[in-house]
C-alpha cells in the first residue's frame, strides 16, 4: 500500500449523493476503506470505473466520484468485462453481493474469473437478501429461518472463496468489514494483481442478519477464530499463536502448535500454481463459524484476457498489416461489369 | 481444362434466360460446398444470381433419411433477378431421400440429375420408397439423366492417393463437374479454389480435381448429356461486384460504420444459429482492432457490449430469437442509460427453439415491444443479402447519433443466402462520428443535458477527466443524471425518451413507391423484398396497376408513410409471420390492410404473392 501523500484525499472520491444505507450497515466502513485506498493511489481518478448489479451494496457506484454503472441484477461481471476489454487502461471494480454475484449472477462471476478479465471484484457477503428485506441467500447457513424459510433453509450454501478457487481465479482473498486496515491491505493486493480478482468481505447487515460474523468480531472469540494468511509465513493464529494449520492426506486442519512443532506448520504460498492447496485452506471453515481463514488465498501471475486480446491485435496487425476494408470486401473474388 | 477443349467438343448449347438449380443430397454429401462453388463460377462469369441454402438443424441426421437432406438452391440469370427462385428447373439428387424431399418442388418437365448408385434397396427403404422411382414411371413428367456417380468417381480418383470408402467423398465434385458441363460453366475457378483449400498435391485435393474433371468429361463423352445450356452474363449496372452472403455483408457494414464513426468495434456475442457467422467473420479481422468477445451466454453478450459502449466503442451484439428474449433486460438498461448499441437479430422460426435454420419474420413485435416499461427504440430492417451492408451501417449511424440501442432485423434467409453486390466506394460513405464529450471549468458535467434538435445526450467516456459520472438503471434527473424519484421528472423523462426516437423520422428517407397511382399497394419489410418486387413487376407487366413500397425503418416509420397508406384503398402486406406489420400500421395510423401470411420456414415465393395480388385485384380476398 502506498503511504506517500498523493494529490487526492478521501473527499475527492465522495459524491454529493446522500448515502442511503441503513445506519450501522457494514457497507459504510467498506465505502470509507475504498475511498481512502483510492485516494492513496497515484492514479487518475477518471481511470476508475465502478460497476455494480442490484442489491444494497450495488448502490456503491453512486457514492464514488469516479465513472460508474449501476446495472441489472447479477450482470455486473459481464458488463464490467466489456468495459475492461474495450479499454484495458482503465481500472475496473465490480461491486456485488452474495445474492447478486452468487445467485442470479453466478454464471457471469465464474466466467469472468476463469477468463481472467482484469477486474477487481468485491463481493459483499452478508449472508442475506437485504434490499428485499430478509430472505435467505446462497450463502445463508443451512437451517436459517427467514421470511421465505420459516422452517429453516434447506438450501446448502456456497463458500464464495471455494467457488472462486474452483473457477481457477488468479487472485482470491477474504477480509471482514470491521477490520479497515486489513480491508485496505486486501484491496491493495487485488489492485496490484493483473487479471481478475475476487475479494470476499464479510459484511454485517445489522437489520436483517445482525451478528452473523460474531465469531470473528467478538472480542472474546475473534483471536481464536481469525486464521491470518500471510504469504511466506507459517499459518499460525490465536491470542498467543497457539494454533496452526497443517496438511495431512485429508486436507488442511487446525492443530495446536505445541502438539506438532512449529516446523510442521504449513507455510502459506499464495503463488502456488496448484489451486488445490488454497482450496483446502478455504475448506477449513464453511461460513464464518469457528476458525476461518482471512487474507490472500491465491495470487498467481496469469496473463489477463485484455492483455492477450491486445497481443492478438498487435500480432494480426504485424502479420496482415493494418486493416484495409476495401481489400476485405474484395477478398472473395470480384468481377467487373463494364 | 482449357477453354479450347471446351469449345471444340461442345455441341451448340441452348440459350436460356435463367435457371433455378437445386443441389440436394445427404447432409454429409457436401451439397453446400458444391452449390457455393457452382455459384462462384457463375458469379465470376457475370451472371446475376441469388442463392438459398437449406440444411437440417442436426449436424449429422441419420444418413440417407429425409430428415438428413441438405440442399442448396441457386438462381442464375442473364437479367437482374431478386430471388433464389420459387421452384427448381433442375434438381441434382444424390440419393433417394434427396429426390423424395425435393421432387414436389421441381417444375413439370424439369431436369433431374440422379446419382444412380445410391438408388439401392437399402437407401430406397430409408427414404420410404417402396418401388424404385427410377423404374416405376414416377418421374415420367421430368427429364431424367442418371449417372453411376459413385463408381465413376471411384475409378477416376484411383491414383489420387485416397483409398477405400474415402474415395466416395469426392462424388460431389463429380456432380459439380457434370453440372458445369451441362450449364456451360468453366471448372477452372473450382480447380483454383480446391488447390487453395486442400493443396494441389495432397491426396484429397488431387481426388477432388480428378472427380471434377471426370464429371465434366463424362458430359463431353456421353451423348445423353449433349443437350447443354448457356446463360449469358447479366447486364448489371457498371461497376465492380462480389458475391456476398448476408451475414458477411452485415459484419462488413459494421466494420465500415466503426471506421466512419472513428470508433473501435466491439462485438459481444454468444453462438446461435443463424447469427453465428457474423461473430466468425468479425473474429477474423483483429488487424482492424476489432474486438470480439465470445461470452458465456446471450445476456453476457449484450452485457459486455453495453460495457464496451460505456467505454467508448461502437458496441454490437448479435443473436437470434431466443437470444433476443434473453437480452431484453439489458436492452432496457442501455435504453435508460442512453448508450449506443446495435443488436442484430437474425430472425428464425419460433417460438422457442422453433426452426433454428429456417427463416421467419416473427420477431417484429418483440423488437418493437419486447421490453418492460415504456421503452421505445429504433428498428432498422434488411431487405436482401446485398442490402445488409447498408442496413448495418444505418443502424450504427442512428445508434451513435441518438445515443440509443437500435435493433437491426435480418433473418435466416438473408444470413445464409448470397447475391452479387456492387461494391461501394468506401470513401464516399458519410461521416457518422459523434465525438466524445469534453468538459472544462468547475461546473458539474451534466450527462443528460440534451441536444435541442435530436434530444441526444453527450457521450462521456471513462478516462476523460472532469466528467466522472454514474449511469444506472434507476430513473435519473433530467439533466444531472442523478437518481431521481420525483414524479414529474419520471413523466418528463418517459416522454422525452419517446420523443427522441420519434424525431428520428426527421432524419431518415421517405418511403419510395415502386410504380405509382396503382390500385393496390403491396407493403413489405425485410427479406420479402425480392419476392414482392418480382411479383409486382410481373403483374405490372401484365397490365395491372399495382405498386410496391418496402420499409427499411420500422420504428420510427418514415414521415410520409401515413400519407402514402392513406392514398390507397387496398393495401396488401405479405409477411413471414401472422401479420405483425399489419398490426403496427393499424395501431399507428388506423390503416386496415390485407395480410398475406406464410410461415413455412422458407422465403416468400414471388409466384405465391403474384397469385395473391391477382386474387385481391379480382376482389376475391378479404
Amino acid at each position: 500500500m502506498t503511504t506517500e501523500k498523493t494529490r487526492y484525499d478521501r473527499s475527492d472520491f465522495q459524491t454529493d449523493q446522500e448515502v442511503r444505507w441503513c445506519p450501522g450497515c457494514g457497507d459504510y466502513t467498506i465505502l470509507a476503506a475504498v475511498q481512502s485506498y483510492l485516494a492513496s493511489l497515484d492514479i487518475d481518478r477518471e481511470k476508475h470505473v465502478f460497476v455494480s448489479g442490484i442489491g444494497c451494496s450495488s448502490r456503491f457506484p453512486y457514492y464514488m466520484n469516479t465513472y460508474g454503472m449501476h446495472t441489472v441484477h447479477g450482470r455486473a461481471p459481464a458488463i464490467a468485462s466489456g468495459v475492461a476489454t474495450a479499454n484495458p487502461d482503465l481500472t475496473v471494480w465490480v461491486i456485488t453481493g452474495d445474492g447478486d454475484g452468487l445467485s442470479i449472477g453466478g454464471n457471469h462471476l465464474i466466467h469472468a474469473l476463469r477468463r481472467n478479465v482484469n477486474l477487481n471484484i468485491i463481493l459483499f457477503n452478508n449472508q442475506i437478501y437485504g434490499l428485499t428485506k430478509g430472505q435467505f441467500s446462497p450463502t445463508s447457513e443451512l437451517g436459517k429461518k427467514t421470511k421465505t424459510s420459516p422452517m429453516g433453509s434447506i438450501d446448502r450454501p456456497f463458500n464464495p472463496v471455494s467457488l472462486a478457487l474452483g473457477s481457477e481465479a488468479s487472485f482470491v482473498a477474504r477480509t471482514i468489514d470491521m477490520d479497515r486496515n486489513h480491508t485496505i491491505k486486501m484491496l491493495s493486493a487485488m489492485y496490484e494483481h493483473d487479471g481478475s480478482g475476487l475479494l470476499e468481505i464479510y459484511q454485517n447487515c445489522n437489520v436483517f442478519n445482525d451478528k452473523a460474523f460474531l465469531d470473528l468480531t467478538d472480542k472474546g472469540t475473534r483471536d481464536g477464530n481469525r486464521i491470518w494468511l500471510e504469504d511466506g509465513e507459517p499459518i499460525i493464529f490465536g491470542a498467543d499463536d497457539e494454533y496452526g494449520v497443517t496438511f495431512d492426506g485429508q486436507g488442511a486442519k487446525v492443530v495446536e502448535v505445541a502438539g506438532v512443532g512449529r516446523h510442521n506448520i504449513h507455510v502459506h504460498d499464495a503463488a502456488n500454481p496448484n489451486p488445490s492447496v488454497a482450496f483446502a485452506l478455504s475448506r477449513l471453515a464453511h461460513g464464518p463459524y469457528g476458525p476461518t481463514p482471512l487474507g490472500v488465498f491465491r495470487n498467481v501471475p496469469v496473463p489477463s484476457y485484455g492483455r492477450m486480446l491486445e497481443q492478438h491485435i498487435a500480432q494480426a496487425k504485424d502479420k496482415q498489416g493494418p486493416g484495409d476494408l476495401s481489400k476485405v470486401i474484395r477478398s472473395r473474388g470480384t468481377w467487373t461489369v463494364e | 481444362m482449357s477453354d479450347d477443349t471446351l469449345t471444340e467438343s461442345r455441341p451448340v448449347p441452348e440459350k436460356i434466360d435463367d435457371v433455378v438449380i437445386r443441389f440436394a443430397g445427404d447432409s454429409g454429401d457436401g451439397m453446400q460446398l458444391v452449390g457455393t462453388q457452382f455459384t462462384s463460377s457463375s458469379a465470376l462469369f457475370g451472371n446475376d444470381l441469388a442463392t438459398l441454402p437449406d440444411f437440417p438443424a442436426e449436424i449429422r441426421a441419420p444418413q440417407g433419411t429425409i430428415g438428413g437432406v441438405s440442399s442448396f438452391q441457386v438462381h442464375i440469370a442473364d437479367w437482374d433477378i431478386l430471388t433464389p427462385g420459387d421452384r427448381p428447373d433442375c434438381l441434382v439428387a444424390m440419393n433417394p431421400a434427396a429426390l423424395k424431399a425435393n421432387i414436389d418442388d421441381v417444375v413439370p418437365g424439369g431436369l433431374i440429375l440422379i446419382n444412380s448408385d445410391a438408388f439401392d434397396e437399402r437407401n430406397l427403404a430409408k427414404a420410404g420408397y417402396e418401388d424404385n422411382p427410377l423404374e416405376n414411371g414416377a418421374l415420367e413428367n421430368f427429364k431424367v439423366l442418371s449417372a453411376p456417380m459413385e463408381d465413376l468417381t471411384k475409378e477416376a480418383v484411383k491414383d489420387s492417393g485416397v483409398k477405400g470408402r474415402a474415395t466416395l467423398r469426392s462424388k460431389n465434385f463429380f456432380a459439380l463437374g457434370l453440372m458445369s458441363w451441362i450449364y456451360t460453366r468453366s471448372i477452372d475457378p473450382v480447380i483454383e479454389w480446391s488447390n487453395g483449400k486442400f493443396g494441389e498435391d495432397t491426396p484429397v485435393g488431387t481426388a477432388n480435381v480428378m472427380a471434377l474433371k471426370a464429371g465434366y468429361n463424362y458430359g463431353i463423352t456421353t451423348e445423353a448429356f449433349h443437350h447443354t445450356f448457356e446463360i449469358d452474363p447479366a447486364p448489371l449496372p457498371a461497376g465492380e461486384y462480389t458475391n456476398v452472403v448476408g451475414n458477411v455483408a452485415t459484419a462488413w457494414g459494421l466494420m465500415a460504420a466503426a471506421e466512419h464513426a472513428e470508433l473501435a468495434l466491439f462485438l459481444g456475442s454468444y453462438p446461435i444459429t443463424p447469427a453465428t457467422t457474423i461473430l466468425e467473420e468479425l473474429a477474423r479481422h483483429r488487424n482492424f482492432g476489432v474486438k470480439t468477445f465470445q461470452a458465456e451466454d446471450e445476456i453476457a453478450g449484450v452485457g459486455t457490449a453495453l460495457g464496451a459502449s460505456f467505454a467508448g466503442s461502437l458496441a454490437v451484439t448479435t443473436t437470434s430469437g431466443p437470444g433476443l428474449a434473453l437480452k431484453s433486460e439489458t436492452l432496457s438498461l442501455a435504453l435508460i442509460m442512453e448508450l449506443p448499441l446495435v443488436l442484430v437479430d437474425v430472425q428464425r422460426g419460433g417460438p422457442s427453439t422453433g426452426l433454428p435454420t429456417k427463416v421467419e419474420q416473427s420477431d417484429l413485435m418483440f423488437a418493437m415491444y419486447g421490453r418492460h416499461g415504456e421503452s421505445p427504440l429504433p428498428i432498422v430492417s434488411t431487405s436482401a443479402p446485398s442490402d445488409a451492408f447498408d442496413a448495418a451501417f444505418e443502424a450504427a449511424r442512428i445508434a451513435i447519433k441518438y445515443m440509443t440501442p437500435v435493433i437491426l432485423l435480418t433473418d435466416g434467409y438473408i444470413a445464409t443466402s448470397s447475391e452479387p453486390w456492387k461494391l461501394p466506394d468506401l470513401k464516399e460513405l458519410p461521416d457518422i462520428s459523434k465525438g466524445y464529450a469534453t468538459h472544462e471549468g468547475d461546473e458539474a458535467f451534466l450527462p443528460y443535458q440534451r441536444d435541442e434538435d435530436t434530444l441526444s445526450r453527450p457521450w462521456a467516456i471513462p478516462g476523460q477527466p472532469g466528467m466522472e459520472h454514474r449511469l444506472g438503471g434507476l430513473e435519473k434527473d433530467a439533466t444531472s443524471g442523478n437518481v431521481s424519484y420525483v414524479p414529474q421528472n419520471h413523466e418528463d423523462m418517459t416522454f422525452t425518451r419517446q420523443e427522441k426516437i420519434a424525431r428520428i423520422a426527421n432524419d431518415i428517407p421517405e418511403v419510395e413507391i415502386h410504380g405509382g397511382g396503382g390500385e393496390i399497394l403491396v407493403l413489405g419489410w425485410g427479406s420479402t423484398f425480392g419476392a414482392i418486387r418480382t411479383a409486382v413487376n410481373r403483374v405490372q407487366k401484365a397490365g395491372h396497376s399495382v405498386d410496391h413500397a418496402h420499409l427499411r425503418h420500422i420504428n420510427p416509420f418514415p414521415k410520409n408513410l401515413e400519407e402514402v397508406l392513406g392514398s390507397y384503398d387496398t393495401i396488401l402486406v405479405p409477411e413471414i409471420n401472422l401479420g405483425q406489420l399489419s398490426k403496427l400500421i393499424r395501431a399507428e395510423f388506423g390503416t386496415e390492410s390485407i395480410g398475406y401470411n406464410r410461415v413455412m420456414g422458407i422465403p416468400m415465393r414471388a409466384r405465391d404473392i403474384e397469385f395473391k395480388i391477382l386474387e385481391v385485384l379480382e376482389g376475391g380476398a378479404s
